[in-house]
């Protein structure tokens, strides 16, 4: 039988797809067991005891010096940043992405420019950002918004503009003014395909808070990261990243659920 | 009502010309089948008759009004593909154009939405597909979604109906029953249908009246600066009267005749006592 028509079964398939994981957990063992056998006192890869020790220290425990659980602290933060700046990114490309994809006029006016903006590295921007508009949250959200708003824009105006003609004309034929086409034949459409836009752009997403909370902040999960960088703490760095992944892959997981059970068609359409 | 008059219509393309000197008279209630090869301007002709195209010289009048170059609720369409909305239900996609009412929302609700859920309802019934009403065109049979597109245009109570090859992807058997309802729609309906289709045997079977377009110069070097004319206008023989039953040989579900020969079930005779 040749490779392309072999498939797993369900457990072969669970096997696989944890195998990865599992080996990645064995390799850091061996390495961090190795180095420690060099150097007890080697802090690049700690030992599994360290690491829930750390993780301890700083999710269940106290800060002696605030009273707060660090972990809680840091991902409140994160999170509450990550949140805003993803729902006016979301609301922005929403609108404008709907407008360039369904009026001519508009698209000759903002196409180009948004083609443009996409272009401009966020990051470069970012000092520009905190001398414009200070150190607190506001630089930090804005950043994200740069940095996510355009390529949403884009892929919405994509995918607004691929809907068949067929649709809007029979829409037409059954009286719609532009308006009522918008609401009630291309939002509708367009909803699914914004969550989906929003998923692909979660790592960038993380990537920008990561710059921006690695500059100026007094809490975050990236933060925390950058801080205890200055002590070697990898024993800190590893669960925190662990810690990201694991937020990322869930909100990532949660959208993607939240689209089949809001929007049931967008998958009827899929298999089909 | 109704009438839709060409007077010398040309449709070019930049420099292709596509169609040529159209003239033609589309009477009431016919039911007019466009037939020819590809390329050759009928889903041109269909086009500039539903708005998505403007003619460049010459014009284009219903009931003696000129056409709007525009799609509006009084010229209702079916395409191929893609004519149902696929993030609504059968009803949802129905009700579609009742709900256009409103110009804000786009939303109807209460007693409004009531009568026009019951008049939906009574549509979908009509084109075969009570049951489905919760179901997404994904769900659906090409069949079936072509009945939900026959519905949802026939809400608006259209003049004209068009139809880009409606039934062109269906098989034999699908299409044949589809035909039966095309017929008693037109049938019960103050429809005009203009039906665009590759299928000679359909333009006959339904049509009152086929229109074939041809390219008479089409060779390569001559495509460009000839396009396609009118070349065969055949009126159906018996004639096919909407609403109106035929003596010769009616089909199943054409109107029947009340009295006389071509009835042999013995129907009670006019005031006749039981």
């Amino acid at each position: 039988m040749r490779w392309i028509n072999t498939k797993p079964g369900p457990g072969v398939q669970l096997a696989l797809m944890l195998a990865p994981f599992v080996l990645l957990v064995i390799a850091y063992g061996m390495g961090s067991a190795a180095r420690l056998a060099d150097n007890p006192a080697d802090k690049l890869l700690p030992a599994l005891a360290s690491l829930t020790d750390a993780i301890n220290r700083m999710a269940f425990t106290p800060d002696v010096r605030t009273g707060e659980y660090l972990l809680l602290t840091d991902t409140l933060a994160s999170l509450s940043r990550l949140s805003w700046a993803l729902a006016i990114a979301t609301v922005i490309a929403l609108v404008v992405g709907m407008v360039i994809g369904m009026l001519p006029y508009m698209r000759a006016l903002l196409a180009p420019f948004v083609a443009t903006v996409c272009m401009v590295p966020p990051l470069a921007l970012l000092p520009v950002l905190f001398i414009v508009l200070g150190l607190g949250e506001t630089a930090k959200i804005t950043l994200i918004v740069i940095g996510l708003a355009p390529p949403m824009i884009r892929e919405l105006a994509l995918r607004v503009g691929e809907l068949p003609r067929e649709q809007l004309i029979k829409a037409q034929t059954l009286g719609g003014s532009s308006w009522q086409i918008a609401l009630r034949v291309v939002l509708p459409q367009t909803l699914p395909r914004l969550l989906t836009a929003l998923r692909l752009q979660l790592g960038s997403a993380w990537l920008f808070l990561i710059a921006a909370e690695a500059i100026s902040a007094d809490a975050g999960l990236d933060y925390r990261i950058f801080l205890v960088r200055r002590y070697l703490a990898m024993d800190v760095i590893f669960p925190y990243v662990a810690w990201i992944t694991l937020l990322a892959v869930i909100m990532n997981f949660a959208l993607d659920r939240l689209r089949i059970a809001v929007f049931p068609w967008s998958n009827l359409e899929r298999q089909g | 009502m109704s009438e839709i008059v060409f007077d010398n219509v040309w449709k070019e393309y930049g420099d292709q010309i596509v169609l040529e000197k159209i003239t033609l008279t589309i009477a009431p209630r016919s039911f007019v089948a466009l037939v020819g090869p590809s390329g050759c301007g009928k889903t041109t002709f269909l086009k500039l008759l539903l708005g998505d195209e403007a003619p460049t010289s010459g014009t284009i009048t219903m009931d003696g009004v000129p056409l709007i170059a525009e799609p509006g609720p009084d010229r209702g369409v079916v395409f191929q593909r893609y004519s149902v909305f696929p993030h609504l239900t059968v009803l949802g996609n129905v009700l579609l154009g009742a709900e256009m009412a409103r110009p804000l929302t786009a939303r109807l609700f209460g007693a409004a939405r009531r009568r026009a859920v019951e008049a939906a309802r009574a549509l979908i019934g009509e084109v075969g597909l009570s049951g489905a009403e919760d179901k997404y065109p994904a769900q659906l049979s090409g069949g079936m979604q072509q009945r939900l597109a026959l519905a949802q245009a026939l809400i608006m109570r259209p003049k004209v109906l068009l139809l880009d090859e409606p039934f062109g992807a269906l098989d034999p058997g699908i299409r044949a029953e589809i035909h039966v309802l095309m017929k008693q729609l037109w049938h019960e309906t103050a429809l005009t249908v203009v039906m665009v289709t590759h299928d000679m045997r359909e333009a006959f079977t339904l049509g009152s009246r086929v229109i074939a377009f041809e390219r008479p110069r089409d060779r390569p070097e001559e495509r460009e600066r000839y396009g396609a004319l009118l070349s065969r206008d055949i009126n159906i023989w018996p004639p096919r009267i909407a609403g109106e039953a035929s003596i010769f040989d009616p089909d199943r579900d054409d109107p029947v005749m009340p009295l006389g020969s071509g009835r042999d079930d013995l129907a009670p005779m006019q005031g006749a006592k039981p």
